[in-house]
């Protein structure tokens, strides 16, 4: 090798320096936990009928147009996912002939899929410019058109593919579920919630979610229960006969935590749901990344062997 | 230092340079296009694959092969090789060009463009985003770049008037010439720091794609064999454009210092392969490569061309003859785009349902660019003195 | 109410007491009134005091909208729409004919003076002065206008007098207008409703003058003067057919295999989507379920609707106002994205093709050069 190795130590010293330094468990990153008063929403695939009243309703208070996935014949909102004009989405699983409810041979089942207002968002963490942020108080992760530069990071760090784009237009902007905040700040709740007859959708404080959703995995199958509809602690309730259930309620702890929270009758993957590590992938990113420039320490004591380095090789060459 | 290099001269409209104006021209009316009527009419970007190849080869592997700059700085102004001084400003030439217009890609990709100067503003930049870090960091490395060219462009202005346009020729230079000489070893060492920060950062991006990501590229590792690998390309493209040059233009090739660099290449190159298997080993990550689907066989194409080029330059017998340093050059050149395409594309996958192969416009906006950085290349190695005089060989 | 009265009002209208209770929570509910409305409805008609004088004028008109008010199998309705209200004045439906039934007109114009209800059905014409409808030596218009003036409300009976109608069609040689309009132009202030259709159901018109009497107001009204009860809805949102629509289900000739099982009949031409009224919920002539256009399996025109009647083309598609999801559902995992085309692969691999031809074209020069160097 050509270069003297004493060079060679003397810039890797350096370095290994500033590594050390930085290494530091302290300057890591710490993972998030759950806001006390976040707010989201349970939703019980077993009590969804696909009646996709959600689906409408959500579409007229955000005022967004309908999706058309049938060009030729384009009568109806048929949206084939989450797109530029939907925020929410009623999917269906089906295998075989489909013939019996929450069921995964021959089976079929519903899923509701919008933004998951995670604990800790991988969308929030992957921004440049902070177009996407989480409320402190509600938990809501929310988008700003006015910052965003359009680079759609978003897009690609979102493990559940929920931030989408308007590619169809010059003057695109980034489109999700925003947990109608709008409808909030009225002491409304969120239009699906609002809409859902049955109960499938029901909003609430997380943590009360939680117990509720637990609760629900201890019902026995076959036994009649009492329900709420639309809200947690409301007037409307529905009773019903309870059906089987996966025993984990997703959103708990997967990808750090959601604040839509999911029960079901069939496996979550089945639904499209992905399995996904405890630790977040923001927590995961920003670790490595803060383990390197925490506090910019080995840039800049890396940057300070190179002036010295660098002049004192240059100085003759005037 | 300035006695080393001048202009080439010679007729800059040839037959090629024509060629690639034709397509930088299409391109242009493409580019127009997607800003009035958005990405999607010009790209096949799609809510599953929101970066393709203008993210994946113009920014992520262009910049990579434009670290001659780099690789070369190291090589010279850090561990204080002076014999390869030479060959610093045609490889600050390479970089200035990538860089710069690996930042007009990304003007012609980001949807909301009129925005872009927030990732400068406090109070919008988020410093938890390994994007934003990989922009602010590349915005000024483009700077530095022009900065630590422009020594060749004032002798040019000063020396070599004649060849330039008559406007350029009437400006004084001497005393800009004078300081920037002075406080040029500050940028060089800043010209050091932003690519080791931002070409590691490059291979960061993809850690928060999490399971999208395919095993065989996802790894904590990233952003280090995206560094080695960065500087690995440095010095294959200092080679490849280097003997490129010198056929294109029918000069004498400079072999023995280029099968110098091309050995430090190798030891790099065997360092990352090392570190690449072994993650994948430890990680119990290696048996995906032996599944029959189109991520293990890009895979074992990423490595088979990163083989293919130590086979070119590892033995030193080899490295004394311009054909193989040649080939060893753009297998290696090859190998990194691969391993980048791969990390950001193939190895990418959000469901099963989606897909995205670029379009025909996608592309030709690509080709467009690239052959704008070559154009401009032949123009002002033609007209500034850039390229080593002939005895330096 | 008392119980004489409603012995009195029962016999004199030929019905009996639980008939004509079990009508007037009809007429409520089909207004979307409250329960204990009927009661009210009833006890404003038993007050023969309350009956308001109702002219009905007639211009452009082919008396459909009052053989409509006839048209109910129940033989009783017949009694109960001309005894209700006490209708001075109808072309039709009045015992004296030419100059007597003039006399009447006038006489009961002046003794109610702003207190009857004007009833118009037919457009008015308003080139060359008028002429084209002359009642008795006048001009609908003159006679139009100076009634007006004189009225409590104005019904617009029938999309003629509502927005014009048949006779406005393109290109509407007689300048017919609808009432609204006159009014406006001539600064007559009465307020008027609009109760389109052609014919409109009678229950409509029924339902408005009863809630008129009932609560001394108008029901509520749309930006059209239409009572929202009755045209608040287009009739997509209640049509029997609508699953079928939902589920992609529909007939596309007359006759033909979907046509006979009773699919949906937009791609046939039905203008339900973008016409406003409650036909597919109230039917007509009482005569049971699908006693309506589409239900007979022909497409709806929009005949109360402005801008679709009687203007666009009865067999082209309508626009869809509401756009809502179907009884389809996408899978959890569907297709999506551009993937490869023709034009796309072939500049990637004409780039891919350039660029190797030109690498191995100095790979070889070099290697020459070696050699000669050798």
């Amino acid at each position: 090798m050509e270069i003297k190795r004493r060079d060679f130590l003397k810039v890797a010293a350096a370095g290994g320096a500033a590594l050390a330094a930085a290494a530091h468990p302290a300057l890591a990153r710490e993972p998030k936990t759950r806001i006390k008063d976040a707010v989201g929403f349970l939703y019980d695939s077993t009590v969804c009928t696909g009646c996709k009243a959600c689906v409408s309703a959500c579409k007229q208070y955000n005022e967004m147009p309908a999706s058309f996935s049938t060009p030729q014949d384009p009568l109806w909102d048929n949206p084939l996912d989450t797109d530029s004009k939907t925020y929410n989405i009623i999917k269906l699983f089906k295998d075989g002939t489909g013939a019996a409810k929450d069921r995964e041979k021959d089976g079929h089942a519903y899923v509701k899929r919008q933004c998951m207002h995670c604990v800790d968002p991988s969308c929030v963490s992957a921004c440049p410019v902070s177009a996407l942020t989480k409320d402190p108080v509600s938990g809501i992760v929310s988008y700003s058109k006015s910052a965003c530069i359009g680079c759609r990071y978003c897009q690609l760090a979102c493990p559940y593919n929920i931030p989408k784009f308007e590619y169809e237009k010059a003057f695109p902007q980034i489109r999700k579920c925003e947990l109608c905040s709008h409808r909030l700040k009225k002491g409304e709740i969120p239009a699906c919630a609002e809409f859902c007859p049955t109960g499938a959708t029901v909003f609430g404080k997380v943590e009360d979610l939680l117990v509720e959703a637990k609760k629900r995995l201890q019902y026995k199958a076959g036994s009649s229960q009492v329900y709420p509809v639309e809200r947690l602690g409301g007037k409307a309730t529905a009773e019903r006969i309870v059906t089987p259930y996966v025993q984990k309620v997703y959103g708990e702890k997967d990808g750090g935590g959601t604040q839509i929270l999911y029960l079901a009758g069939i496996p979550f993957e089945k639904l499209g749901l992905p399995k996904l590590e405890e630790r977040s992938d923001a927590h995961r990113s920003e670790t490595i990344q803060h383990t390197i420039y925490k506090g910019m320490i080995a840039p800049v004591v890396f940057l300070g062997g190179l002036l010295y380095v660098v002049h004192k090789n240059t100085k003759d060459h005037k | 230092m300035s006695e080393e290099s001048k202009p080439l001269g010679g007729e800059v409209l040839t037959k090629p340079f024509k060629v690639l104006a034709g397509i930088f021209g299409f391109a242009v009316l493409l580019i127009i296009y997607r800003y009035f009527r958005g990405i999607g009419a010009v790209s096949n970007l799609n809510d599953g694959y929101p970066w393709g190849i203008w993210i994946a080869y113009d920014v992520v592997a262009g910049t990579a092969i434009a670290c001659g700059g780099y690789s070369m700085a190291l090589m010279v102004y850090v561990f204080n090789r002076g014999k390869y001084h030479a060959l610093v400003r045609p490889a600050l030439l390479a970089s200035m060009f990538g860089y710069t217009l690996a930042g007009a890609s990304i003007m012609v990709d980001i949807g909301r463009y009129w925005n872009a100067y927030n990732l400068f503003l406090p109070g919008y930049f988020n410093v938890n985003s390994i994007m934003f870090e990989v922009a602010v960091c590349v915005t000024a490395y483009i700077v530095v770049l022009w900065i630590e060219f422009s020594p060749a462009f004032l002798e040019g202005i000063n020396k070599y008037k004649s060849g330039l346009p008559k406007f350029v020729q009437n400006w004084n230079v001497e005393g800009l010439r004078t300081t920037l000489n002075k406080w040029l070893f500050v940028f060089i060492a800043i010209g050091v720091l932003l690519p080791t920060m931002h070409q590691s950062s490059l291979g960061s991006l993809m850690l928060i794609g999490g399971w999208k990501v395919h095993p065989l590229w996802q790894t904590g590792f990233l952003p280090l064999l995206f560094l080695i690998s960065a500087i690995t390309m440095g010095y294959a493209i200092v080679i490849f454009e280097s003997l490129f040059a010198s056929v294109g233009f029918k000069r004498a090739s400079e072999t023995p210092l280029l099968g110098k660099i091309a050995g430090v290449m190798a030891w790099l190159t065997a360092i990352y392969l090392a570190i690449r298997f072994a993650d994948l080993v430890i990680r119990g990550a290696l048996g995906l490569a032996f599944q029959l689907n189109l991520q293990s066989f890009m895979f074992w194409v990423e490595n088979a061309l990163y083989v293919a080029a130590l086979v070119f330059v590892a033995p030193p017998a080899s490295r004394m003859q311009s054909r193989s340093l040649f080939l060893g050059g753009f297998f290696l050149l090859l190998a990194g785009t691969v391993y980048r395409f791969n990390a950001f594309l193939v190895g990418f996958n959000p469901g099963n349902n989606w897909s995205y192969f670029p379009s025909f416009a996608e592309t030709m906006i690509t080709l467009g660019i690239i052959s704008f950085e070559i154009m401009a290349y032949l123009y002002i190695v033609k007209k500034f003195p850039v390229l080593p005089k002939p005895e330096h060989a | 109410m008392k119980n004489k009265e409603l012995e009195v009002v029962s016999r004199q209208l030929g019905v009996s007491r639980r008939d004509f209770i079990k009508f007037c929570s009809v007429v409520a509910t089909g207004m979307g009134l409250p329960l204990g409305t009927g009661a009210q409805i009833a006890e404003a008609v038993t007050n023969a005091a309350k009956r308001p004088p109702v002219i009905w004028l007639s211009a452009q008109e082919c008396t459909g909208c009052t053989e409509s008010l006839l048209r109910a199998t129940h033989p009783t309705l017949e009694h109960l729409i001309l005894d209700l209200i006490s209708l001075d004045y109808h072309e039709t439906l009045s015992t004296p004919s030419g100059k007597q039934a003039e006399e009447a007109r006038e006489a009961s114009i002046k003794a109610n003076k702003g207190k009857f209800i004007l009833v118009v059905d037919g457009a008015i014409p308003v080139k060359d002065n008028g002429i084209y409808c002359m009642i008795g030596g006048r001009t609908a218009l003159d006679i139009l206008k100076d009634t007006a003036k004189d009225a409590f409300a104005i019904i617009a009976m029938g999309s003629c007098s509502s927005w014009g109608g048949l006779p406005a069609a393109d290109p509407n040689p007689t300048g017919a207008t609808p009432v609204q309009k006159i009014l406006t132009d001539a600064g007559i202030k009465t307020p008027v409703v609009s109760i389109p259709g052609c014919p409109p159901n009678p229950y409509n018109f029924l339902s408005t003058v009863l809630y008129f009497v009932t609560f001394k107001k108008l029901p509520e009204l749309d930006d059209k003067a239409r009572p929202k009860f009755a045209y608040g809805r287009l009739i997509h949102e209640n049509c029997e057919r609508r699953p079928h629509f939902d589920a992609g289900r529909f007939a596309t000739e007359f006759g033909d295999d979907n046509h006979r099982k009773g699919y949906c009949l937009y791609k046939l031409g039905c203008k339900g989507p973008e016409t406003h009224a409650n036909c597919p919920s109230i039917l007509f002539g009482d005569t049971g379920s699908g006693t309506w256009p589409v239900g007979t399996g022909h497409p709806c025109f929009g005949c109360t609707e402005q801008g679709v009647g009687f203007h666009k083309p009865l067999f082209s598609r309508a626009s869809l106002h509401l756009v809502t999801p179907p009884d389809t559902y996408p899978h959890t995992q569907e297709q999506q994205g551009k993937g490869a085309t023709i034009a796309g692969v072939a500049v990637a691999a004409a780039a891919a093709g350039a660029a190797f031809a030109a690498v191995s074209k100095v790979a070889n020069k070099l290697g020459e050069d070696e050699k000669g160097k050798k």
